[in-house]
């Protein structure tokens, strides 16, 4: 079989994926593809890319057998890879620091970035702070409001925080207006974004920075095991954790490969964030082709999740081919679901999750039950819940 | 030929340049969209480029992109918009009707459904902001099919390789963008526009209309000595926006013949 060669040279995964922009920007995304190509297997840019990764970062991250967990559960053994240990407590540190050093490069002075949860809002303000880089990060004003402690974060590491007051004031439309804001400041300003997601090159680049997870598993699953999981679950709201997990094991086809979206308040009420379980056609927003959540006048619509990370209607376009040639699936869990595996995690292995990851949990959790002792799931603990502590005790009814 | 491309050989042989005043379908409010196409040609528009509302207008600046969340206020989309133009055809067969907007409304509907019913409303051209050439070769097949003039856009940073390619897809005219950003933009350089137009000129026969960034009557007379169609879009969303609905076709009408004067 041949291996694994996704996007072809114009962004596309199949019919996913593309560059689906005004010609204002055209002339800039050519100019970063051409850099990429130019950095991507330079052995500087290598070498620093490595240092920060393992000196700023803290990488490798560990994987942790989670066993007492396993046993409650009951069925197949849940190892969890460690990203929450990352430096800022997320995945998405990986791609920051790989897009920063790109900026620095390319001589550009001033950094833009999106945020739903604040997590790369956060991870994007603190490596701006440390290459001494002008930082603005555009966020919804509805995650302004639910994420507090990740904006408070980011003002003290320099950056300005924009609260995006248009559309539904969440992810999506803080996309919208960095983009706004890249096409009027072209010649300054990177765009760092934060996910899979938007024109070629970005759903390559940012799965490629963020591929060091995947790597780094089979290397640490064959030292502590001998052999790979059974199954890699990872969550999906953009897809950049999942992809970074998922893609050193596409042409492991042995390997099942589960992605996790947010079913909401569930599926049947429409009430979501999951474009792929809940099969939602195929449309064209941010740059990119790829299933979303919209209308019959092709509207985008509301999604629901408990999660910031996950309120997002579309999803990489990367994902929507893997789930087209079935590579990969794509299941979904509800916040209820969501919010029982996070507080099990809690209490049974002493990990505060994100609510992002505690998708993933919850999904894992399901699967174990279905599965052999002996067999191995690995989930992407992709984030840290810190910053959720105010969500989860406003749920349970506490004031803190 | 295409109403398009007769009203700027008409234009031409009277020494004139085209005013293309742009509003947003369904803006203010769905009711008032055809006396207002009506007023505005009476005013002096030569053509008229409709907005198709859509909820995540990327490439336009905060004046549009409430334009289009007035509209979906009324839940304003593709469907509204045909019947529009074919209520404004049943009066006035001959002002161009160009329809602009985002790729995900027409491809929710499909390229081929979109194209049969633009025809059937008599649509003249239509703008795509987020389709590059490279992206919609199919859908500019389809147009031209039903002699629909498919109108890209260029911008001061789209290099000399890339005007070519599409000038070979492009019908009816260019859209040259005035400045580096969204719809309303800062003023414009003319000095700059004026020589990217002349290196685009050499290029093609095609009419090359100017837009993003004519905040004024002043700005239209600049631009329309260095071009063939001026297109005002912010300023008129502005002053839809301070309208109510017993001034709007009053004020709408008042800046359109500013415009028209500076123009001619
Ligand atoms: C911890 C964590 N996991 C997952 C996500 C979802 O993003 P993605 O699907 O790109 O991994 C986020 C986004 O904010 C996050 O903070």
């Amino acid at each position: 079989m041949q291996p694994y060669d996704m996007p072809d040279e114009k962004g596309h995964f199949g019919q996913f994926g593309g560059i689906f922009v005004a010609e204002t920007l055209i002339e800039a995304l050519d100019e970063l593809r051409v850099m990429y190509e130019k950095y991507r297997h330079d052995p500087d840019f290598l070498t620093e890319l490595q240092y920060d990764l393992k000196h700023f970062v803290g990488r490798p991250s560990p994987i942790y057998h989670a066993k007492r967990w396993s046993d409650r559960v009951g069925g197949a053994q849940i190892y969890l890879k460690r990203e929450d240990l990352n430096h800022t407590g997320a995945h998405k540190v990986n791609n920051t620091v790989g897009q920063a050093l790109l900026a620095k490069r390319m001589g550009k002075p001033r950094i833009i970035a999106e945020t739903g949860a604040g997590q790369h809002g956060v991870a994007t303000a603190t490596i701006s702070a440390r290459l001494g880089l002008e930082c603005v990060v555009y966020m919804g004003a509805e995650d302004v409001k639910r994420q507090a402690p990740n904006v408070y974060r980011m003002k003290l590491l320099g950056a300005t925080v924009v609260p995006v007051e248009s559309g539904s004031k969440t992810l999506k439309d803080a996309l919208n207006e960095a983009m706004r804001d890249w096409v009027t400041n072209i010649s300054t300003t990177f765009y760092i974004i934060g996910t899979v997601a938007g024109p070629h090159p970005y759903p390559m680049m940012v799965r490629d920075f963020n591929s060091v997870v995947g790597v780094e598993c089979k290397m640490q699953m064959n030292e502590m095991l001998g052999r790979q999981p059974d199954a890699v679950v990872a969550c999906v709201g953009g897809g950049s954790n999942a992809m970074g997990i998922f893609y050193p094991y596409i042409d492991l086809r042995e390997v099942r490969l589960i992605g996790v979206e947010a079913a909401g308040h569930g599926i049947e009420t429409g009430k979501h964030a999951a474009p792929l379980t809940a099969n939602s056609p195929i449309g064209v927003l941010h740059g990119n082709r790829t299933y979303l959540m919209q209308n019959e006048e092709g509207q985008i619509i509301e999604t629901h999740s408990i999660s910031a990370g996950l309120d997002y209607p579309g999803v990489g376009p990367e994902h929507a081919w893997l789930k087209d040639i079935k590579r990969a699936e794509y299941v979904a869990v509800t916040d209820t679901d969501a919010l029982d595996a996070f507080h099990s995690l809690c209490l049974t292995e002493g990990i505060i999750p994100a609510l992002e990851t505690s998708h993933a949990l919850a999904y894992a959790e399901k699967l174990a039950k279905t599965m052999k002792p002996d067999q191995v799931i690995l989930v992407n603990l992709s984030g840290r819940g810190d910053k959720d502590i105010n969500t989860v005790a406003k749920i349970s009814n506490i004031n803190l | 030929m295409s109403r398009i491309t007769d009203t700027f050989q008409a234009l031409k042989e009277k020494n004139k340049k085209a005013l293309i005043p742009y509003i947003t379908a369904g803006d203010p409010h769905p009711d008032l969209t055809e006396s207002m196409l009506h007023a505005l040609v009476d005013a002096g528009a030569d053509m008229i480029e409709l907005g198709i509302p859509f909820s995540d207008p990327m490439a336009d600046g905060p004046t549009i992109q409430r334009a289009s969340e007035r509209a979906l206020a009324h839940h304003v989309g593709l469907s509204h918009v045909f019947k529009m133009v074919k209520a404004f055809r049943e009066k006035n067969n001959k002002t161009p009707i160009i329809l602009m907007g985002y790729a995900n409304p027409i491809e929710a509907i499909s390229a081929e459904t979109f194209v049969v019913r633009a025809k059937a409303s008599d649509v003249d051209g239509i703008i795509t902001v987020d389709y590059p050439p490279e992206e919609c070769k199919q859908f500019t097949k389809l147009l031209k099919e039903k002699n629909i003039d498919s109108i890209f856009l260029l911008s001061p940073t789209t290099e000399l390789d890339r005007v070519k390619l599409i000038i070979e897809q492009a019908s009816g005219f260019l859209y040259y963008v005035s400045l580096k950003g969204v719809t309303g933009a800062a003023n414009i350089d003319i000095e700059q526009v004026k020589s990217k137009v002349g290196i685009i000129r050499e290029l093609t026969k095609l009419p090359i209309g100017v837009g993003f960034g004519v905040k004024d009557a002043t700005t239209a007379k600049e631009v329309a000595k260095i071009s063939d169609a001026v297109v005002v879009g912010s300023r008129m969303v502005q002053e839809i926006e301070n309208s109510n609905k017993d001034n709007l076709i009053h004020n709408i009408s008042k800046l359109m013949k500013e415009l028209r004067e500076a123009v001619n």
